[in-house]
């Protein structure tokens, strides 16, 4: 008989071990499908997990690698605070899409301005939008009792809807004749927001990404509201007594994760993407919540689940391209991670014991 | 514009296939949350049930079977699910996201042999004499046997927990586990129960869409219907008669658009888009700043882990 | 750029042997928007690949990367196919245009054939299909087979593709039948079939027994066929399973002969860059066998107006055709000129509603 004993604290031992053996064992079942498949399985693993590290185009791949994860962890980092303080922001996907809107549009009012003060405001405005977007369902709860998970994740719908109308109609290129599609802002020298060096993939969202992994990580061990974040996801009745203003921590946590997820937005179209368009978003805002968990909605935890989740969807590309796997196989390969991620997890939280029948 | 051209009756009668795939998996997710699990993957579910529904259905030339085969793939992929988060207590929020990735690739590769096949035809059922009332004849009376089946299933499961011992100790799981395991009931096994349900709910919902509503099969083409079942559980504040309603609201708001552009009304046709998640957030408003109260509805124990010895 | 140099620098400093298995395999790469099982666009372009596959057999190799999102995704993608050794890349969608256009700059020796867009390079070409051709055959068609006058037309977004269609499909009823009224439902996305079913269904409701599509999934054939007495047509791909009724006649995408043309032009050293618009007379554009639910009548002027098309001889765009507003865009006889068509933004006179932007 098997039993399951609660650690006092979770296992050091097994915190640092268990992604391991994931990731081991995830090798194991992924090759099984990629075998059923008919892919050597041995190379696929390798293309996945080695060669955008190490391989023969390490150096195009690494730097990838910042790009892909960034946005990734800017927004983790961020949703991770409400997750810890019990507040459920499921949508960053729309304050994703709303700071990057706000932001380039900010930018767009000016062109073809050189001013060097339009990537700073336009950064503002690409923050400010996504705080706004966000503060929709944060005041609807604090006003309304509304539940945050249904109405910041419709918010995303709507989103998106303004999205295609802003590509196709204000935001749309004048030059395009017709085409869908705003100004590619990362060819606006005003607006650029490229590599700092060239070839390592480090733009200013992977700068800020880190900031904020650093700035979280201060917070969250130091801060009182750091304090009263933890407390309120722990026990909400403890922290009313022990002084936590509800409507306060609702309104901060929003705006943090809010503000984040639409300077990722803005930030990727100034650089990666480079315009709006019709579908822009790609899903970074839903990623993140798996980032987020992955690390543990730990700063340091994120920013490490952000580069394994940056590695899979790299590798996986790779594996599509060079091997023939189907994008399909790459999308069960990454559940299945995520699978035994979550489910060796148990390992640092809890002790097992082997009981002889009986006993038990 | 020209409303007079909207045809209402059969506007109404359309909408209730419209609602139906996220009526099944909606009043699913309703079971498995009030039990106390969260599971997000219902996407995940609902496809994984498409290409099994479309694939058996196809391949068997029968849609009952088909929609067995869904109903089965839909509860296994949730197993799934329900392993991780009640044997190894992984977070369930995690946890069904990672379902849902995981079931939209699965379901690619099953589904790799059955893009461009026809689907099956369902034959509607006309029920006599009620099908031949006038205006609610049509608008009622003449679905698919689906369309019936997943009211059976609203009505079952609202009596099932007001009434049954059964459901009473579904809730009282959801509501707080350890009295319930104190009272000697098998919290996990319950639990998994309820998660079985909702994903061959799921499952099911999905097939409706490969089956009926559209009928073929192409990769990721739930196309989000998945996370609208899981906006009914909460907007219907875990009452199974209120999801109908929001599933036939949330349904008829979309084939009402359609049908407005067609009648050429002159309103922008992104704002008609997104009127059917607008006007279900204002809804949610009322309905949760009302007397009412709806948000004090949510099972206690909604997406925490149970371990007997914590 | 510094980074062209440093890939550039990298690539010789690790003795890239891409010229050498050049001269043994041609590598040809292709980037998908949507998966291969999209049943639509997508579809049709792999298609299009395995065609090349099967024609050049053991002297070409074929990779390919499926849901790529347009941005950064997709510049990665391409420029893993050029590290990769690819030596020729089609990008096939038009949210590539500038991803193919940075990956392109960066490596000079590679070419890259982009669909749908309209900037090239020395080493990017840009191709599309002028699918308007087969909608004036469709246009003709529904025109004369509505019995209620109203025709159904779903579109995904309003960009000039979409727009173009629409004028062209409706010309050509109009000109059969002066009563036709077109309405138009915009679903507002690239894929969502339950939401084109939906459409469908709305639009045969309120009276409309032809639906023109310009939706890749085939959710309104199966609504047609439910209802009846509605006609379809085909979209991307032939849909023949719902042929003779609802489904009289389709417009394919062919991508196969321009596919193995490009992929030749690369082996005999001969590719340049070009701007291709090719509609039916090349074959990229084709019209699906035209059922015996259309009159015999009917049938023979449908494809003696694709003849003369495909032959050259008469253009969709004839003037004289005045704007929505009443303004005159071509004169009598005037043909309409690629640079307006390309970026079409308007409808034509008759059509009611306006586009949404």
């Amino acid at each position: 008989m098997i039993q399951l004993e609660k650690r006092p604290t979770p296992s050091k031992f097994w915190t640092w071990t268990t992604p391991v053996l994931a990731v081991a064992l995830t090798m194991i079942a992924g090759g099984l499908m990629f075998a059923l498949l008919g892919k050597n399985p041995f190379l696929a693993i390798k293309t996945i997990f080695y060669d955008p590290i190490l391989g023969e185009f390490a150096f195009y791949y690494r730097g990838q690698l910042l790009v892909k994860a960034g946005p990734l962890i800017l927004i983790a980092v961020g949703l991770a605070m409400g997750f810890k303080a019990g507040i459920w922001n499921i949508g960053a996907e729309g304050q994703y899409i709303m700071g990057a809107i706000v932001g380039a549009g900010v930018g767009l009012a000016f062109y073809p301005s050189d001013s060097p003060l339009i990537l700073p405001a336009m950064i503002l405005a690409g923050a400010i939008g996504g705080l706004l977007w966000a503060m929709i369902p944060a005041i609807l709860k604090v006003k309304f009792s509304t539940n945050e998970i249904l109405v910041s994740l419709l918010l995303v719908y709507v989103a998106e809807q303004i999205q295609a109308a802003m590509a196709l109609g204000l935001l749309r290129n004048p030059d395009a004749t017709g085409f869908p599609g705003s100004r590619n802002l990362a060819q606006w020298d005003a607006s650029a927001n490229l590599e700092l060096i060239a070839g390592t993939g480090m733009h200013l969202g992977v700068v800020a990404a880190l900031i904020a992994v650093i700035f979280a990580y201060i917070l969250l061990s130091r801060h009182l509201m750091g304090f009263h974040i933890q407390l309120a996801g722990q026990s909400p009745k403890a922290a009313r007594f022990g002084g936590v203003n509800p409507t306060r921590l609702v309104i901060f946590c929003m705006a943090i994760s809010g503000a984040l997820a639409g300077l990722a937005g803005l930030f990727e179209v100034t650089g990666p993407a480079g315009q709006i368009s019709i579908n822009f978003n790609s899903g970074y805002g839903f990623t993140a919540i798996i980032v987020a968990f992955l690390g543990r909605l730990h700063p340091i935890g994120i920013l490490l689940a952000g580069l394994l989740m940056a590695l899979t969807y790299i590798g996986g590309e790779a594996a599509q391209a060079t091997l023939g796997i189907p994008a399909a196989a790459i999308q069960a390969f990454q559940g299945m991670l995520l699978f035994f991620l979550l489910g060796v997890d148990v390992l640092s939280n809890y002790r097992i014991r082997f009981l002889r029948k009986g006993v038990a | 514009m020209d409303l007079s051209s909207i045809n209402w009756i059969l506007l109404l009668a359309s909408l209730m296939v419209a609602a139906t795939p996220i009526l099944l998996a909606g009043v699913g997710e309703l079971v498995t949350e009030r039990a106390g699990v969260l599971n997000l993957g219902v996407e995940g579910m609902m496809i994984t049930g498409a290409i099994c529904g479309f694939a058996i259905g196809v391949e068997t030339n029968s849609a009952i079977l088909g929609f067995v085969a869904a109903a089965l793939a839909g509860a296994a992929l949730s197993m799934l699910f329900g392993l991780l988060t009640q044997y190894l207590l992984s977070n369930q929020v995690a946890t069904g996201l990672a379902l849902t990735l995981f079931g939209l690739g699965l379901s690619a590769l099953i589904g790799q042999g059955y893009i461009g096949i026809k689907g099956l035809e369902v034959a509607k059922i006309h029920i006599p004499l009620l099908s031949d009332i006038p205006v609610l004849g049509p608008i009622l009376f003449r679905h698919d046997a689906m369309v019936y089946v997943s009211i059976f299933i609203v009505a079952g499961v609202w009596a099932t927990l007001r009434y049954t011992r059964a459901g009473l100790i579904l809730r009282a799981v959801g509501e707080n586990h350890d009295a319930a395991h104190a009272l000697g009931y098998k919290v996990v096994r319950i639990r998994l129960m309820a998660i079985a349900f909702g994903g061959a709910c799921a499952g099911l919902g999905g097939a409706y869409l490969s089956l009926v509503r559209v009928p073929q099969w192409t990769e990721g083409m739930t196309a989000g219907a998945g996370w609208i079942a899981l906006a009914l559980v909460v907007f219907a504040s875990w009452k199974p008669w209120r999801i109908l309603i929001g599933a036939y609201l949330f349904g008829g708001l979309t084939v009402l658009q359609l049908n407005l552009q067609a009648a050429g009304m002159k309103v922008p046709v992104e704002y008609l888009a997104m009127s059917p998640y607008l006007v279900t957030i204002l809804v949610l408003v009322i309905m949760s700043s009302g007397r009412g109260r709806a948000h004090l509805n949510a099972p206690a124990e909604l997406g925490r882990s149970f371990h007997a010895s914590s | 750029m510094n980074l062209t140099k440093l890939l550039a620098g990298t690539a010789l400093a690790l003795g890239l042997a891409t010229a050498a298995a050049a001269q043994d395999k041609t590598k040809v790469g292709f980037i998908f928007v949507g998966p291969v099982g999209d049943g639509g666009w997508t579809y049709e372009h792999n298609e299009g690949r395995l065609a090349v596959e099967e024609h050049f057999g053991d002297k070409v190799e074929t990779v390919y990367q499926e849901s790529v999102p347009e941005g950064a995704d997709a510049e990665r993608a391409m420029t893993q196919m050029a590290l990769g050794g690819a030596d020729l890349i089609f990008t096939t969608s038009f949210g590539y245009m500038d991803p193919t256009i940075n990956v392109a700059a960066k490596f000079p020796d590679v070419k890259f054939e982009h669909a749908t867009g309209f900037k090239r390079a020395d080493n990017v070409s840009t191709y599309s299909a002028r699918f308007y051709e087969g909608r004036a055959v469709q246009g003709h068609i529904a025109g004369k087979m509505t019995k209620t006058n109203k025709i159904g037309y779903i579109g995904s977004f309003p960009i000039p593709e979409v727009i173009r269609g629409i004028n062209s499909a409706y010309i050509h009823a109009k000109k059969v039948n002066p009563d036709v009224e077109f309405s138009i439902v915009w679903a507002y996305t690239w894929f969502d079939p339950a939401k084109e079913a939906d459409a469908a269904k709305a639009l045969i409701e309120q009276g409309a027994d032809v639906i023109l599509q310009h939706t890749d999934s085939t959710a309104p054939q199966a609504a047609a066929q439910e209802a009846g007495n509605v006609i379809t047509f085909g979209q991307a791909s032939d849909m023949a399973e719902y042929a003779p009724m609802p489904r009289v006649s389709s417009i394919i995408d062919n991508w196969a002969p321009y596919y193995i043309d490009r992929v030749q032009a690369v082996m005999d050293g001969t590719w340049e860059s070009t701007d291709t618009w090719d509609g039916i007379g090349p074959g990229m554009v084709e019209i699906g066998e035209i059922t015996d639910a259309v009159p015999a009548e009917l049938k023979a002027e449908a494809e003696a107006l694709r003849d003369s098309i495909g032959a050259g001889e008469y253009h969709p765009f004839t003037g004289p055709i005045n704007k929505q507003d009443g303004t005159a865009w071509l004169a009598e006889g005037e043909v309409a000129d690629d640079g307006t068509l390309a970026g079409m933004n308007f409808y034509v006179e008759g059509l009611t509603g306006d586009i949404p932007q």
